[in-house]
């Protein structure tokens, strides 16, 4: 499947924590801080909730990219949550890339309820390396590729 | 072996304990069983070679809930896998008695090359020999011991029994080879060649849980795979994702718990090297955390259960190529 | 299965300029369960949730989904909403089509498509709510404010006035802050201690107000209405009881060679020393750094002379743990470090000298009695430079980006001073801007200039030259006349920036309460709730949150303690009903999410089971939902996914991951 890079509208998960990402992402909105509509945010009350089953799940339901935003280390809202995150991401990131799944497309970033600017850059960003990457196949169905 | 068998009658006979837990004869002298023992009489079945390589430890915690004390044999690195479930809270230390059981080194009979296997010699306990011979309905076969060896006693992590209550037998060192080895050579390919090796293995699994049901770390009352509550419990694949999802969230939920016991890739019919996935969380653990065998102490703080403030960003990732 | 109405905000043009709110609607009609979906220009006013309210009454909803502005924003009115029309109010989920869409995407098209899968992604959560409890918990009817600033101070009061018992942890061995440094205050000179020490004697004073100077808080556990804080009561080695404050020990003590900090270390202190004359408490502390008692076990001459008795060496830090219902954090600042302006020469010369060391120099009880002289040679000034926004509205990282917003106004109020006194003085203030909004604040600068003469020149300092003669060569740019300035001065002072006391960083993650880059606590809505910080039960006053002026930091103290006191008020707070909760049948009882718990909420029994028919006794997690405040971090420890979290259930979010990806 050759999708030209232009045309290429991929699905973006962005899971977000209720009080600092969430609250970034809505400054960057209040604040008419464009990124592309590919990004699709789902809330989360901290970085800890967010299982890896639940970015390999929407890997296998077509997602192109999956970021994980939260509070900045020091600064969780349940003091020690995005610690654990890290730790969860950081295996869990080595481990995509160890199966040959390109480590573009899932991303950590620590964004403040006051970083709205910094919300919206790591979002153009994201996406720009995701539409680089094109779409996801290696977490797809693979079946009968053989 | 029969010194085994002797204290196991007398453990019995004394009422120490009610039950044996050790490995019986099977049809072939390459497939002994785990096996419950409930009396003397009981272990003339009773065997232990170079082919029991079967991990005990996971046994313990249905042991664990019966009337007694129940006599394990444990070998060395099958220590490690007890510890962790004590460390878990899964077996009961007043319920076991363990006799640490030496151990020279544990086979594989898929790594004879021989067809119509009869019988192997040599590989006895605790007298083996360098060279065991395969009888098959062919004629004879020369296969060095080391050579059948599994891959998991090259990368020996000790001959030191880390729980016991007492210890029978020698062991003999057969570390000879580097347990990251593998790990770095995939490491070192292009995603492609990581890809195409990965997709490769795991498109043979059948899912048949064979790997799941033999890791003592993986004895979840009721696995996430067979749960209503994460939608994820399809019987047959729905898509072929469900495999590498099944590997990874496998390796992720022992990921800090696991000892490398290695007993998936032993029981694998398939030969997938699923040890690998495991060997890879534990190469990054000792690399980004500080290194960390489970199973080896009971009061340590498992590395996914724990941080620093300046742990490694994901995109370390990334950034380490 | 769920009967589910969808309700699309216009948001007056907000939403509906940009994606096709009817269209939204329309859509949502093709959605599994939903059988009513409708859009209206407000929906959170009383007419839109009084459609919602009668929705759900005439098409039997079970479930209501709101696309709309943020959750933070209007979540609580539509589960109001909700509750109010018979539903539990968690069957409402909120689709962000405003913050999250309309506002940040342009094309109609692209962002009708987004607000529809975002609208899906609700539905497909809400067909997973369950009604939940909120419980209740009991409030700690006593309040703690940290800071012994005018901020801290006046909260403090304000609290205590409505019958709520305060403390106050102040680091310093006294209460008075940065206010006490201050000579005058603007836009009236009238004099700060004259103001601030009648409100320091009143918070000492008052029956419902226990002040802890000398202490700082260690350790913060629990949540709102329920804080259990650990505060360190560092040894002053004098007994509080028995000491008189005569003052003796401080004239007697041989060691004097230590920086006077509360004068900006413009002079010298004493070992044993209270910060200054006003001193609450007035009871002095032993630096140990500089006691010679402390470093070579000889002398002891406070001792001897205290006729009190109340110098004990022997004396410790003491841990006090108290209980409170809500926390003001009042920390206030300090001015930044000036060693990245070295084109200032501060620090080359002791007649560059900042503001604060000003105020310290005009006042009666500083460095040199109030007389307006050098530093380096006692001399009087005859040309005298300000210097504004040294630091301030800084675009590299220097400095701070941030204006401080109180320059302007204290340098008009110097420049006046020094001229109203030493007519024979010469002013000149460089400056960017002159900001002077607030009620008589335009009127003073404008004085500052008219009548008393004031040379205020638009542009900035280069350069600070320090000269043979002891003079200072000021090497400047005037933007008005196009032209460079070189003039020569006797004294160059800098209005430094402020900025956060750095400790509120540490006490910050104490508190779990937000941040921002600068170091100032985050408020929970920036217009809207300006003095609560984010974390429930945390307050802020002064300016941890922001600069501010006197008058101001006062207002927003009287703001906090309102809010204090309408929290302590309650007798039961309604606690989050989204915690977490372990499946008993598939729990292994492994204890590693108790390991990740930051709330010891998670604890073990051991419980007869019956699963499927086997009884056995097993070892379950039992969260107490009292503790829970509902991370998650548990619900990703627990490899069986027997521990879920109400409201954010694994199989809801996968059910948004599945709509979001579809």
């Amino acid at each position: 499947m050759s999708v030209k890079s232009e045309d290429f509208r991929p699905v973006i998960v962005a899971f977000c924590c209720n009080w600092c990402s969430y609250a970034g992402a809505d400054l960057a909105g209040s604040s008419r801080l464009a990124y592309p509509a590919d990004v699709k945010i789902i809330r989360v009350p901290c970085s800890c909730r967010v299982n890896p089953m639940f970015i390999l799940r929407a890997f296998e339901k077509g997602a192109d990219g999956v970021i994980l935003c939260g509070c900045h280390p020091g600064d969780c809202h349940y003091s020690t949550g995005n610690y654990y995150a890290r730790r969860r991401m950081t295996m869990l990131f080595s481990m995509l890339d160890f199966i040959g799944v390109e480590n573009g497309r899932t991303r950590v970033e620590w964004v403040s309820a006051a970083e709205g600017v910094k919300f919206s850059e790591t979002m153009n960003s994201f996406v720009a390396k995701i539409r680089s990457l094109g779409p996801n196949v290696r977490l797809g169905d693979l079946r009968c590729k053989n | 072996m029969q010194e085994l068998i002797l204290r196991a009658k007398e453990l019995l006979e004394s009422g120490e304990v009610v039950r044996v837990l050790g490995w019986r004869k099977g049809e072939h002298v390459y497939d002994p069983e785990p096996a419950f023992f409930n009396s003397a009489e009981a272990l003339k079945e009773f065997v232990y070679n170079g082919f029991c390589g079967a991990n005990l430890s996971k046994y313990m915690i249905e042991a664990s809930k019966l009337e007694g004390k129940t006599l394990v044999f444990l070998k060395p690195c099958d220590t490690y896998s007890f510890n962790q479930l004590l460390a878990e809270h899964r077996v009961d230390r007043e319920k076991a008695y363990i006799i640490g059981v030496g151990c020279k080194g544990k086979l594989k009979i898929e790594n004879i090359k021989a067809d119509g296997i009869l019988d192997v010699e040599g590989a006895g306990y605790p007298d083996c020999s360098e060279m065991l011979t395969v009888k098959t309905l062919y004629g004879d076969v020369q296969v060095s011991y080391k050579d059948a060896m599994l891959e998991r006693c090259h990368v020996c992590k000790g001959k030191a029994h880390k729980i016991y209550d007492e210890q029978i037998g020698e062991s003999a060192d057969t570390l000879d080879a580097d347990r990251f080895a593998e790990v770095e050579r995939i490491e070192k390919m292009s995603p492609e060649e990581k890809f195409a090796f990965f997709q490769n293995e795991l498109s043979k699994c059948i899912r048949c849980n064979a790997c799941r049901n033999v890791c003592p770390a993986c004895s979840c009352r009721k696995c996430v795979f067979d749960s209503t509550k994460f939608d994820s419990a399809q019987k047959a694949n729905a898509t072929s994702f469900e495999e590498k999802m099944f590997h990874i969230i496998r390796a992720f939920h022992v990921a800090g718990r696991c000892t490398d016991c290695g007993e998936c890739s032993r029981v694998c019919p398939q030969g997938i090297p699923l040890h690998l996935f495991n060997r890879k969380f534990i190469k990054d653990i000792n690399n980004l955390y500080g290194e960390y065998q489970a199973g080896t102490d009971v009061d340590a703080k498992a590395p996914l259960v724990s941080f620093t403030q300046e742990d490694a960003e994901p995109s370390i990732v990334a950034e380490r190529g | 299965m769920q009967r589910i109405g969808v309700f699309v905000c216009h948001c007056g043009s907000n939403i509906a300029a940009t994606v096709d709110v009817e269209k939204v609607a329309q859509m949502a009609l093709q959605e599994q369960g939903v059988v009513h979906a409708e859009d209206y220009p407000y929906m959170c006013s009383e007419a839109g949730q009084s459609r919602i309210a009668a929705a759900i009454k005439e098409k039997g909803l079970t479930g209501i989904v709101v696309c709309s502005c943020s959750p933070r924003m209007h979540e609580a009115t539509f589960r109001k909403c909700a509750e109010n029309a018979g539903i539990n109010p968690y069957m409402v989920e909120i689709a962000n089509i405003r913050e999250h869409c309309s506002w940040i995407h342009k094309d109609m098209t692209e962002a009708t498509e987004k607000a529809v899968i975002l609208m899906r992604a609700a539905v497909a959560k809400v067909h997973l709510n369950a009604p939940l409890q909120a419980g209740e918990s009991t409030v700690t009817k006593r309040a703690l404010v940290i800071g012994g600033g005018i901020a801290g101070i006046q909260t403090a009061i304000d609290i205590a006035d409505a019958g709520y018992k305060v403390d106050i942890v102040e680091k310093t061995p006294s209460i008075g802050g940065r206010m006490s440094q201050l000579d005058k205050t603007f836009p009236t000179l009238d004099c700060s201690a004259c103001i601030l020490t009648p409100k320091m004697v009143e918070a000492a004073s008052h029956e419902n107000i226990t002040i802890h100077t000398y202490s700082e808080v260690e350790k913060v556990a629990g949540f709102v209405g329920n804080f259990t804080v650990d505060i360190r009561k560092k040894a002053r080695y004098v007994d509080i009881m028995k000491c008189t404050g005569c003052g003796v020990c401080q004239e007697k003590c041989p060691s004097k060679k230590t920086p006077n900090e509360f004068n900006r270390g413009l002079n010298l202190r004493s070992a044993i020393y209270t910060p200054f004359a006003q001193a609450i408490p007035n009871v002095p502390v032993i630096d140990t750094e500089a006691c010679i008692k402390f470093k070579t076990g000889k002398c002891g001459v406070c001792q001897k002379v205290c006729q009190a008795g109340a110098i004990d060496y022997t004396q410790q830090d003491e841990i006090i743990t108290e209980k409170y219902g809500a926390i003001v954090v009042a920390t206030g600042f300090d001015t930044i470090k000036l060693d990245k302006y070295g084109e200032y020469a501060y620090g080359q010369s002791k007649d560059v000298i900042t503001s604060l060391e000003l105020e310290r120099v005009m006042n009666a009880a500083g460095p040199t009695k109030g007389h307006l002289e050098r530093l380096s040679d006692g001399r009087h000034p005859k040309e005298i430079v300000f210097i504004q926004c040294v630091g301030s509205r800084c675009s590299d990282d220097r400095g701070k980006p941030y204006c401080s917003k109180i320059c302007c106004m204290y340098t008009a109020k110097h420049a006046m001073l020094i001229r109203d006194k030493y007519p024979d003085v010469n002013v000149t203030v460089f400056y960017i801007d002159v900001r002077t909004p607030g009620k008589n604040f335009d009127e003073f600068y404008r004085r500052a200039v008219e009548e008393y003469g004031v040379n205020y020149i638009k542009g900035q300092v280069g350069k600070v030259l320090p000269q043979a003669d002891g003079s200072l060569l000021v090497q400047g740019v005037d933007l008005l006349d196009q032209k460079q300035i070189v003039k020569k001065a006797d004294m160059v002072v800098l209005a430094t920036a402020i900025e956060p006391n750095p400790d509120v960083r540490k006490i910050a993650t104490m508190l779990t309460a937000s941040i921002d880059t600068n170091n100032f606590l985050t408020e929970a809505h920036p217009k809207l709730r300006p003095v609560e910080s984010p974390t429930a039960g945390v307050f802020l006053s002064g300016v941890c949150q922001g600069p501010k002026d006197i008058p101001e930091t006062v207002a927003q103290a009287g703001a906090a303690a309102v809010k204090v006191i309408g929290l302590l008020a309650k007798d039961k707070l309604k606690t989050n009903p989204c915690t977490a909760q372990a499946d008993e049948l598939m729990c292994n009882g492994c204890s590693q999410c108790a390991n990740v718990c930051p709330y010891g909420a998670i604890s073990y029994e051991t419980k007869l089971i019956n699963d499927h028919g086997i009884r056995e006794d097993r070892r379950v997690a039992v969260v107490n939902s009292a503790l829970c405040q509902g991370c998650g971090a548990c619900t990703v420890t627990c490899p069986s996914g027997a521990m879920d979290l109400k409201g954010f259930s694994n199989r809801q979010i996968l059910a948004e991951v599945d709509a979001i990806c579809r």
